[in-house]
């Protein structure tokens, strides 16, 4: 155990290797190990913020799908409501149709009635003046007695 | 251990603590182990260049595994000192906590080496007679950095708190602001500095010294015969795996010891 130049020696060649860590070894290492602890924490951040965001987005889609739902079934109440409308008025407008059908047909037999009965009247007037002249025959002019014809026929109405 | 003279325990020990050395200049202190110097000089090139090809290719993106693994050395390391240090780490205490922890570490590891076949690699593949791998074992080494980091602690209060900042916290702590207690703070200061570099490096050196004589020790009961084989063997493997151990945590040590006296040169009480 003698301390000589070798004391020296070990100092200068510690020395030079401690200058080359610093100079050469360790920044360039330390900036790896710092980007790469940055793109971690980047990384880490940006799935925090996906992971966030596809919480708000799937809160979103919810409630959209909860409006879509209630709307849809607004549109259904409201269609519902619209057919039986719709239902109601054709049936409604059915019922007027028919009845105005009804009195037409009622109307056109009342006519056919009238104008039948008029047929008859008529026939039965000439019948009766057939009758009457025949029975008559002499006396009666059917020119002279147009007004009393006529009077009967007016009796007939 | 080819030394051709009679092996005693004393001779073999001996020929594994010697260093080669070489003269630098006339005098004592100019001699330069050459095997601590130069086993450390492959250790440390060895060691910066792997990480330093690593960190040249190193990616954001996904790693390779060597990055990945160069990875999990710096953060560990990073994280030791970011609980310690309080400051811009990044500009040297950091790397110079990698340094020491990954160059000590290496050198401590030479310590598990089977100690004769590396002797025996080293004389016969290299020609080398004397040549002791395990850099930390010569307190040369140990003494050379924790001095180096002692100079940085200085450089630093000097540079953090100013002269009259080093010198108020020199005069006044820990005992107070009294003049009366100023020499004894004086004192008790001086006897910190003076034992911090002296416990950083002779802890380490201790260490690994004695894991080192134990080896030793275990391979001469291995020369002794079947049963000293035997036993030795199994020994030397236990001891061997419980090196591990020490050999990470006083590298370990040595680091967090370089952090905690550099962080309080940095902060003043």
């Amino acid at each position: 155990m003698n301390i000589n130049f070798t004391l020296i020696s070990q100092a200068l060649a510690f020395s030079v290797f401690i200058w080359f860590t610093v100079k050469f070894v360790w920044p360039p290492l330390l900036r790896a190990i710092e980007e790469r602890q940055k793109t971690i924490a980047d990384g880490l951040a940006a799935g925090e913020r996906g992971r966030h965001e596809l919480e708000l987005a799937s809160q979103r889609s919810s409630e959209v799908l909860k409006e879509a739902k209630q709307r849809a079934s607004e549109i259904i109440l409201q269609a519902e409501k619209r057919a039986a409308e719709i239902v109601e008025d054709a049936k409604r407008a059915a019922k007027e149709e028919g009845n105005r059908l009804v009195a037409g047909a009622k109307a056109d037999i009342a006519h056919e009635m009238f104008s039948a009965k008029e047929a008859l009247r008529q026939h039965a007037a000439q019948l009766a003046v057939a009758g009457a002249a025949k029975i008559l025959r002499r006396e009666v002019d059917a020119k002279a007695h147009a007004d009393i014809l006529s009077a009967i026929e007016e009796d007939l109405k | 251990m080819a030394s051709g003279t009679e092996l005693t325990p004393t001779s073999y020990i001996d020929h594994h603590l010697t260093y080669l050395t070489t003269k630098v200049s006339e005098g004592s202190f100019w001699v330069l182990h050459v095997d601590t110097l130069i086993t450390s000089l492959i250790l440390g090139v060895i060691s910066f260049g792997f990480i330093w090809l690593v960190v040249r290719k190193a990616t954001p993106g996904v790693p390779s595994k060597s990055q990945a693994f160069v990875e999990l050395a710096v953060e560990f390391i990073d994280n030791e000192v970011k609980n310690t240090f309080h400051g811009n780490r990044h500009a040297l205490v950091a790397p110079l906590a990698l340094t020491v922890f990954v160059w000590v570490l290496m050198m401590n590891v030479m310590d598990i080496l089977p100690i004769d076949i590396m002797a025996w690699v080293t004389e016969n593949v290299f020609g080398m007679h004397n040549w002791k791998i395990v850099p930390t074992t010569d307190v040369n080494t140990t003494f050379a950095m924790a001095l180096s980091i002692w100079f940085l602690m200085i450089f630093f209060n000097l540079r953090v708190k100013g002269v009259g900042g080093w010198m108020h916290e020199l005069f006044c702590t820990p005992f107070g602001k009294n003049p009366l207690l100023w020499i004894l703070n004086l004192l008790f200061n001086f006897i910190e500095y003076v034992s911090k570099p002296l416990s950083h490096s002779l802890r380490l050196f201790g260490n690994i010294y004695a894991g080192e004589i134990i080896f030793l020790l275990l391979g001469m009961w291995a020369a002794t015969g079947v049963s000293g084989t035997i036993f030795g063997s199994i020994l030397g493997a236990g001891w061997a795996i419980f090196h591990i151990l020490i050999v990470t945590l006083q590298a370990f040590i040595f680091m967090m010891l370089t952090v905690v006296y550099i962080s309080m040169a940095h902060e003043s009480h």
